[in-house]
C-alpha cells in the first residue's frame, strides 16, 4: 500500500518530467502493430472538409485520414520549429532570393480510392486553400497573402511562388487542417464534396462516422511510409462531457483523451490508476489574457488600461492556477521556449510583470486617481466554460479588486459572450485568448494589429500595425527578435491593447499501454496517429 | 362529432403557426450565430471573409421575414432541411437518435411501473405503518434526487467497486451498443441511465399510486365486498387497484412522452446519443434550423396527441360535442 501511495505521489509530482521519459521509453522499444485505439473527443464534427472548419473535434478524429504537405514532426514535437516533410521529399528549397520554395513530392503516394498522388494534388489543395472561388469559405486563406501562385511543372515538382520571400510561410503550410485532397475529386465533385465525403493519402481509411457518437478508420495497407501505421485501426468517440471523458479512461472505454484535462482531473486519474496511467505535459500554444474595450471612454485611457495590468500579480497566480487550472507559464506574446520568445528578465521590465507586487498595485492605485477613476467599475466578459476562461476570470476579478476596482464578472455561453465581442462590442473587459496550430509567432501575434478580426479591443492605434509589420518583415533574425520586443512592449506595457495572464498548459494523462505518442504544443498538432502502438503487455 | 373534429383540426393549424413564430423569434433573440461559433469558437486564426461567406451560404444574412416563409414553407411540405452545423438532413440526424431515446424511455417506463406499483399498493394498504412511512421516504427521495446526480453516482459507484472487487475498474460503454447485435452489451450500457430515470419517475407514480388505491379503499363497492367476506387479496387484485390504475396510467403515459427528448442531462451523463442530446447541441451550437426542427416536431407531437384526446373525449362524453 505504501509502495503504491508513493508512486502514485511520485507519478504526480514528477508529471512535469513525463514526457521526456516517455520519449525515451518509446525511442527504446519496438513497437508492436495490431490493436485498435479508441480515444475520446470532447468537441463535435461540423464537417469533414479540413480547409474550411477550425475545431479539434474534427482534427482529432479526420486528421488520420489524410496526409499534409509538411508537419511537425512526430518525434519531436515540442519543438516550436521541426518542421518535416509529410508529402514531399527531403527538405523544400528556396530560390529566387526566397521567392520560390520548391518541393518535391513523394511518387509511392496512393489515395485511398487508388489514385496515385502527384503535384498536381497538392497544387489543387493549395489552389482551393489559398485561392477559393467566392463561395467557398477557406478559414486560413489570409495566411497565405504573400503566396502569388502554385505551380506543377511535373508529377514530382511543386513551386509556392511568393510576393516577397517569408519566413512564415513554411510553417503556415504545415498547418495541420491543410488536407491534401485529390484533383480528380476537386474537379469531378466540386469544392464542397469534401464536407460529407473523405479521400485521402493518411494513414487510415474512412470506416463509419456515426454523428454524435463517433468516426471510426482503420488501417490503410498501401500507405505511403512504409511499415506504419502500427495500429489496425482507431475509433474516435464523441464525448462533451469532461467528466464522461475522464471516467472512460478510468474505466477503460477510452485509452487517451487529446485536448487536455485540468490538474485535478490528472491527479485523481493517477491517484486511481497508479502507474497504468501516464501523463505527458507540455505548455500550450494558448494565451490566456483580457483585452480592455476601448469604445468605452474609460478604457480609452491608458493609465485605466496599464492600471489593470499592474494589478495582475502574474508569478504568484502561475503558482496556484496551474494547481487547479490549464493554465502555466507567465509569457509574453510569443510562444514559450520559441526562439523570438523574451527572456524573463526582459519580461519583468515590462508593466505589471515585475516581482514587487505591492510596489506595482500602489502605482495601479495612483494611475487610476490620475486618470479620475479611483474605484473603477469592471465587468468582465467572461465565457460559461470551466476551463481554463472561469477559472482565470475569477482570478482576475481578485486582482482587480485589490488596486480599488469594482470588479465583477458577465458569464455567457459561448454565443452571446462571441457576438458580444464580435457584434454588439459593448463589454467592459473580456477574457480573450489567442490559440492557434502551428507555432509561427510572426502570423499568431497579428491578432492585435488595428482592425484584426479576432482583436476585440476596438483601438485605432496605427502604430500597432506599422510595429508589426516592420517586426514580419524584418529578414534578419536578430534584429526580428528585437522589433518582436518592441513590439510586445508596445502592446503590452506603453498602451496595455491586451493583458496578457499565462500561457495554457497541456496535460495528457492516458492509459500506459499507449506508446508512440509524444505531446505537442497544440492539440491540433501531431494528430495523424500513424506511430502510435498499443503495448500488448501492458493492456 | 364531424363538425367539432373538423374545428378541432382547424385549430391545430393556429397553434402550430404560433409555435412557428415562437421558435423562429425566440432563437434569433438569442446573440451570436452558427458561423461565428463554428468558424472563431476556439479563438484560432479564422479569415473574416470565411465567416461571412458561410452566414451567406446557410442564407441566415436573408431578410428575416424571408427565412421565416422558407422555414414554415418546409415545414408544410415535410421538408425539414439540413442542419445548419453538419450540413446533414435533419431527418438523418434525428432518425439516428430516434432508437436510442426510444428505448431508453421504454426501459425507463418498465423500470418506474415494477418499483412504483407494488410499492404504492404495499404503502396504501399498509397505510401509516412504518412499511407506508419507508416507502413514501423512498419516493420522496426520488422526487428530490436529481436523475443526473443520480447518474454520476451510479458511474463512480461502478468505477470505484469493480475497481475494488475485480482489479480493473468497469464502466458501461460510452457508445451505443445495438440491441440486435449485442442484446446484453446494450443492456449493460442502458439499464443504468434506465434506472436512473425510472427511479425519479416511479417516485410520482408510485405516490400516484398510493394515493388512488386510498381513495378506492374507501369506496362503498369495496366495503361491499369486504362485507360479502371477499378475501382482502381478491378485493385489492381485482376491485381495489384495477380502479385504481386510471390516473396512473396517465401519469405514465405523459412523463414517457417526456422521456422522449426530454432525457437532457442523463443523456450527457452517461454520454447516450439521443435525442435530448441533440437538442442541447443544436441550441449551443445556434443551429437554427434544427432547433426549430425539433421544437416542431414535439409540438406537432403534443397537438396531435391533445387533439386524439380531445377527439376521445368527446366521445366519451356528448356534453363536450354539443357544447
Amino acid at each position: 500500500m505504501k509502495a503504491k501511495a508513493s508512486l502514485t505521489a511520485v507519478a504526480a509530482l514528477g508529471a512535469a518530467f513525463a514526457t521526456s521519459a516517455t520519449i525515451t521509453a518509446s525511442a527504446q522499444e519496438t513497437p508492436v502493430r495490431g490493436g485498435v485505439l479508441s480515444f475520446v473527443v470532447g468537441s463535435k464534427i461540423p464537417s469533414y472538409d479540413g480547409h474550411r472548419e477550425t475545431t479539434f473535434g474534427m482534427i482529432h478524429p479526420i486528421r488520420p485520414f489524410y496526409s499534409t504537405l509538411l508537419r511537425v514532426n512526430p518525434d519531436n514535437p515540442q519543438s516550436p520549429t521541426d518542421i518535416i516533410c509529410d508529402l514531399c521529399e527531403g527538405k523544400p528549397q528556396t530560390t529566387n532570393g526566397g521567392k520560390t520554395i520548391s518541393f518535391k513530392i513523394k511518387s509511392n503516394v496512393l489515395f485511398h480510392d487508388g489514385t496515385p498522388l502527384t503535384s498536381a494534388d497538392v497544387k489543387a489543395t493549395l489552389d482551393k486553400i489559398i485561392f477559393p472561388p467566392e463561395t467557398i469559405p477557406s478559414s486560413r486563406k489570409a495566411w497565405y497573402t504573400q503566396v502569388s501562385s502554385v505551380d506543377a511543372p511535373d508529377p514530382t515538382t511543386l513551386h509556392v511562388q511568393l510576393k516577397r520571400p517569408l519566413a512564415a510561410m513554411i510553417p503556415a503550410l504545415a498547418s495541420p487542417f491543410n488536407f491534401t485532397y485529390s484533383k480528380k475529386d476537386l474537379d469531378e465533385h466540386g469544392y464542397n464534396w469534401h464536407q460529407k465525403n473523405i479521400n485521402g493519402t493518411g494513414a487510415f481509411k474512412f470506416v463509419e462516422h456515426q454523428p454524435g457518437a463517433f468516426v471510426e478508420g482503420a488501417r490503410f495497407e498501401k500507405f505511403h511510409v512504409s511499415g506504419l501505421p502500427y495500429l489496425d485501426g482507431f475509433k474516435a468517440i464523441s464525448a462533451p462531457k469532461m467528466s464522461v471523458r475522464l471516467q472512460a479512461i478510468r474505466g477503460n472505454r477510452a485509452a487517451i483523451e487529446f485536448r487536455g484535462f485540468p490538474p485535478k482531473a490528472r491527479d485523481d486519474l493517477v491517484k486511481a490508476l497508479g502507474n497504468k496511467i501516464k501523463v505527458q505535459e507540455s505548455n500550450w500554444n494558448c494565451l490566456m489574457g483580457a483585452t480592455p474595450n476601448q469604445k468605452l471612454k474609460r478604457f480609452q485611457d491608458k493609465r485605466v488600461r496599464q492600471a489593470l495590468t499592474l494589478a495582475f500579480d502574474r508569478w504568484g497566480g502561475s503558482r496556484y492556477l496551474s494547481k487547479i487550472a490549464l493554465v502555466k507559464t507567465v509569457g509574453g506574446v510569443t510562444f514559450p521556449g520559441h526562439p523570438l520568445e523574451g527572456s524573463k528578465r526582459w519580461l519583468q521590465s515590462l508593466n505589471g510583470y515585475g516581482k514587487d507586487v505591492r510596489a506595482s498595485r500602489a502605482r495601479a492605485k495612483k494611475l487610476l486617481q490620475e486618470a479620475g477613476h479611483p474605484n473603477l467599475k469592471v465587468t468582465l466578459w467572461n465565457r460559461a466554460v470551466d476551463q481554463p476562461y472561469k477559472v482565470v476570470g475569477t482570478w482576475y476579478i481578485d486582482q482587480w479588486r485589490k488596486i480599488g476596482a469594482k470588479a465583477d464578472q458577465k458569464v455567457l455561453p459561448s454565443g452571446p459572450w462571441y457576438a458580444g465581442l464580435r457584434k454588439t462590442r459593448d463589454f467592459d473587459v473580456a477574457v480573450d485568448f489567442n490559440c492557434q496550430t502551428v507555432i509561427n509567432p510572426t502570423i499568431d501575434v497579428s491578432k492585435w494589429i488595428k482592425g484584426a478580426g479576432n482583436n476585440y479591443s476596438n483601438h485605432t492605434d496605427q502604430k500597432v500595425t506599422d510595429l508589426y509589420l516592420d517586426m514580419l518583415n524584418e529578414a534578419d533574425s536578430k534584429k526580428q527578435y528585437q522589433k518582436m520586443r518592441t513590439y510586445e512592449k508596445y502592446l503590452l506595457s506603453d498602451e496595455v491593447h491586451y493583458m496578457t495572464s499565462f500561457w495554457w498548459y497541456k496535460i495528457n494523462p492516458h492509459r500506459s499501454y499507449v506508446k508512440g505518442w509524444k505531446i505537442a504544443p497544440s492539440h491540433y498538432l501531431n494528430q495523424s496517429l500513424d506511430q502510435v502502438w498499443l503495448d500488448p503487455k501492458l493492456q | 362529432m364531424y363538425k367539432y373534429t373538423i374545428k378541432r383540426v382547424f385549430l391545430m393549424i393556429p397553434t402550430l403557426i404560433g409555435a412557428a413564430i415562437l421558435v423562429f423569434g425566440l432563437l434569433r433573440l438569442i446573440p451570436g450565430d452558427v458561423c461565428a461559433l463554428r468558424m472563431a469558437g476556439e479563438g484560432s486564426f479564422v479569415d473574416e471573409t470565411a465567416i461571412e461567406q458561410c452566414r451567406i451560404n446557410l442564407g441566415i444574412t436573408r431578410p428575416i421575414w424571408e427565412q421565416f416563409l422558407s422555414f414554415v414553407w418546409g415545414f408544410a411540405t415535410f421538408d425539414l432541411g439540413d442542419s445548419m452545423w453538419t450540413s446533414r438532413a435533419i431527418t438523418e440526424e434525428i432518425g439516428l437518435r430516434f432508437e436510442l431515446s426510444l428505448q431508453i424511455a421504454i426501459m425507463a417506463t418498465v423500470v418506474s411501473i415494477v418499483i412504483s406499483i407494488p410499492m404504492g399498493t404495499i404503502s396504501a394498504i399498509k397505510q401509516n405503518t412504518w412499511i407506508d412511512y419507508v416507502v413514501r421516504t423512498f419516493s420522496i427521495a426520488g422526487i428530490a434526487l436529481p436523475s443526473f446526480w443520480l447518474g454520476i453516482l451510479i458511474i463512480l459507484g461502478l468505477l470505484i467497486s469493480t475497481q475494488a472487487w475485480l482489479g480493473e475498474a468497469w464502466m458501461p460503454p460510452i457508445e451505443y451498443v445495438d440491441p440486435w447485435k449485442d442484446p446484453l452489451g446494450n443492456l449493460s450500457q442502458l439499464i443504468w441511465p434506465a434506472l436512473a430515470t425510472g427511479y425519479r419517475y416511479s417516485a410520482v407514480a408510485t405516490r400516484m399510486t398510493r394515493s388512488a388505491l386510498l381513495e378506492v379503499l374507501r369506496e362503498d363497492y369495496v366495503r361491499t365486498a369486504r362485507a360479502k367476506g371477499l378475501l382482502e387479496k381478491v378485493i385489492i387484485n381485482r376491485h381495489a387497484l384495477k380502479n385504481a390504475m386510471l390516473p396512473v396510467v396517465t401519469v405514465i403515459g405523459i412523463e414517457f412522452a417526456f422521456l422522449m427528448g426530454g432525457l437532457v442531462v442523463t443523456e450527457q451523463v452517461f454520454n447516450l446519443n439521443g435525442l435530448g442530446k441533440l437538442f442541447v447541441e443544436s441550441v449551443t451550437n445556434h443551429d437554427y434550423s434544427l432547433t426549430q426542427a425539433l421544437v416542431m416536431l414535439v409540438a406537432f407531437i403534443f397537438v396531435v396527441t391533445n387533439f386524439v384526446v380531445d377527439i376521445f373525449y368527446a366521445w366519451l362524453d356528448p356534453r363536450i360535442r354539443y357544447s
